[in-house]
């Protein structure tokens, strides 16, 4: 007790400082994220005392288990649908030259900052019964009855791979700009055709991009709400909705909180076994 | 490398109708928020101010949008000095626990919203705070944080901080030197993550939905609720103010960001 050296001192206290910089926001935090969160957790597993009442009631009736695989199919969808689309695009942007670059992120950022109930709005005027698609598709004779594009599954799909594609596009991007055009080159220089090169250095090196990627917009799609509520038509019932109607329709917060845990779980598995590949601030910073 | 020219126009056409998909939505609200018919109709047959005169001529949306307004400057307001302050405790340690702190505070981007929205009604429920502007802004702010955290320690990143020490040894106490030598050379970022914040809170409509109504109901709760029940045209013109709105402050967020660099 009696040395202490100086620099350890003023380290201590330099660390007690920031902790105390940092303890409002953690507060906050714990008071609106930790302890709502934790008190679901509780709630999944109580009723007059401990059960696992609730996670057999939603693992063995059948409305829930269609909402999972529903909400799981969409999931898987959607993000090969943005890995598809946004692949091209993103390789576009790292390859063109400016303007055209900023021209194509733009068009990638503008929708990123659009509220989605605009979207939601946007899309429902797009592919209504007697909306604007169905319009054009019969003046020009390639249909005679309208098509159900919306509230049903394919609406929503449709809006949500929307929603979604630019947290595709700028991780890919962000990838792809750093890998070294000469290494094309090379490849191309040792006789390899473009897909041949493509394939076999573009592809692999990119590949750190398509896991953020399809990582985030798997994730995102799990927790899905407002997109499927307006646009599912009352029949695309994902996870969020179950979760929300159990508490305001039916005010089973059991029920809710145990569907709401699975969620949770399911979200953060999928983020624990893609963090083995990629750091996780690395995925949300690209973000 | 030149490539066959066929391949590359297929290619140029595939990602050019991406980009017409994607940008589509935002194109098609304009003309429909100035149609002169209740009805979905493209291009709209006559034009018209109506929509805008039934947004701005109804108390309900008026009420409803300075509620939004209001919820956003406050929310700002709380998170971004707490928000920066989170960020230099982040940015100044490098120890186990601040990490795992840094972590935590990231949560609201990784917890799917509904799981935290319905764990906040049931709390806010207990405490009284259901439909009190105290509860909504409290909610923006804890969402609007790993905002300004990420983009004040990206700005942090980049600053050299031998500066604030030298200020300090020149005698000036710590909070001194941090608001004249550091601040001012991360304000870009201070900025964009207070506008991101301000975006984030205005768009915020899951949580609204549970803890929102009454006089303290939000803009996006009514809109959510106008879409559902009805397609009121209306939402054209709001959403085209809406959308208007937030392309200039992230404009000011970019371009104040693009300043600082």
């Amino acid at each position: 007790m009696s040395v202490i050296d100086p620099s350890l001192r003023y380290r201590r206290r330099e660390q007690g400082l920031m902790l105390l910089l940092a303890s409002p926001a953690v507060i906050v935090i714990v008071a609106l994220v930790v302890i709502p969160v934790g008190w679901l957790m509780t709630q999944s597993v109580y009723d007059n005392g401990f059960t696992l009442e609730h996670y057999r009631r939603i693992f063995s009736e059948d409305i829930y288990w269609r909402s999972f695989t529903l909400t799981f199919r969409i999931a898987l969808m959607v993000t090969v649908l943005t890995l598809i689309l946004g692949y091209p695009v993103a390789y576009a942007a790292a390859h063109v030259k400016r303007p055209w670059d900023v021209l194509i992120l733009s068009f990638v950022i503008l929708p990123f900052w659009t509220s989605v109930l605009v979207r939601a709005y946007a899309w429902l005027v797009l592919l209504q019964r007697t909306g604007v698609t169905n319009q054009m598709l019969e003046r020009f004779g390639l249909i005679s009855e309208p098509l159900a594009l919306v509230h049903n599954e394919l609406g929503t799909v449709i809006a949500t791979v929307h929603i979604l594609l630019p947290f595709m596009v700028l991780p890919l991007y962000s990838t792809m700009q750093k890998i070294p055009r000469e290494l094309m080159l090379a490849g191309a220089s040792l006789g390899g055709g473009p897909l041949h090169t493509f394939l076999r250095v573009f592809l692999p090196l990119s590949l750190p991009g398509v896991v953020a990627g399809l990582t985030l917009v798997f994730v995102l799609t799990l927790g899905f709400y407002i997109t499927p509520e307006l646009l599912g038509g009352g029949r695309t019932i994902m996870i969020s909705m179950v979760v929300s109607r159990n508490v305001e329709l039916y005010n089973q917060w059991g029920a809710a909180s145990a569907v709401g845990v699975v969620l949770l779980v399911a979200v953060i598995a999928v983020f624990a076994l893609v963090g083995r590949i990629i750091p996780l601030d690395k995925m949300l910073g690209q973000k | 490398m030149k490539q066959p020219l066929l391949p590359r126009l297929l290619f140029g056409a595939f990602v050019g109708l991406v980009l017409i998909y994607l940008i589509l939505p935002l194109l098609i609200i304009v003309p429909m928020s100035f149609s002169a018919t209740r009805f979905l109709t493209f291009p709209p047959p006559a034009l018209s101010l109506r929509w805008y005169a039934e947004y701005f001529g109804n108390p309900n949306w008026m009420q409803a949008t300075r509620m939004s307004a209001l919820i956003g400057l406050l929310t700002v307001i709380v998170a971004t000095p707490l928000g920066t302050a989170a960020a230099y405790a982040i940015s100044n340690s490098q120890t186990k626990l601040m990490r795992s702190l840094h972590m935590m505070l990231m949560l609201p981007l990784i917890v799917p919203i509904i799981i935290i929205a319905i764990g906040i009604f049931f709390i806010y429920a207990k405490l009284g705070l259901i439909q009190t502007l105290t509860g909504l802004v409290l909610a923006n702010v804890m969402l609007g944080l790993p905002y300004v955290i990420t983009s004040v320690v990206a700005g942090l990143q980049s600053f050299d901080k031998t500066q604030e020490m030298v200020a300090r040894s020149l005698g000036m106490n710590r909070f001194r030197a941090f608001l004249t030598v550091t601040l001012p050379q991360i304000k870009a970022s201070v900025f964009a993550g207070g506008i991101f914040a301000f975006i984030s809170a205005i768009d915020e409509t899951i949580i609204a939905l549970f803890v929102s109504g009454g006089q303290y109901q939000t803009l996006t709760k009514r809109m959510f609720t106008a879409l559902r029940d009805e397609i009121d045209p209306t939402i054209a013109s709001i959403s085209t103010l809406l959308t208007a709105a937030s392309f200039i402050l992230v404009l000011l967020a970019t371009s104040g960001q693009k300043r600082a660099a």
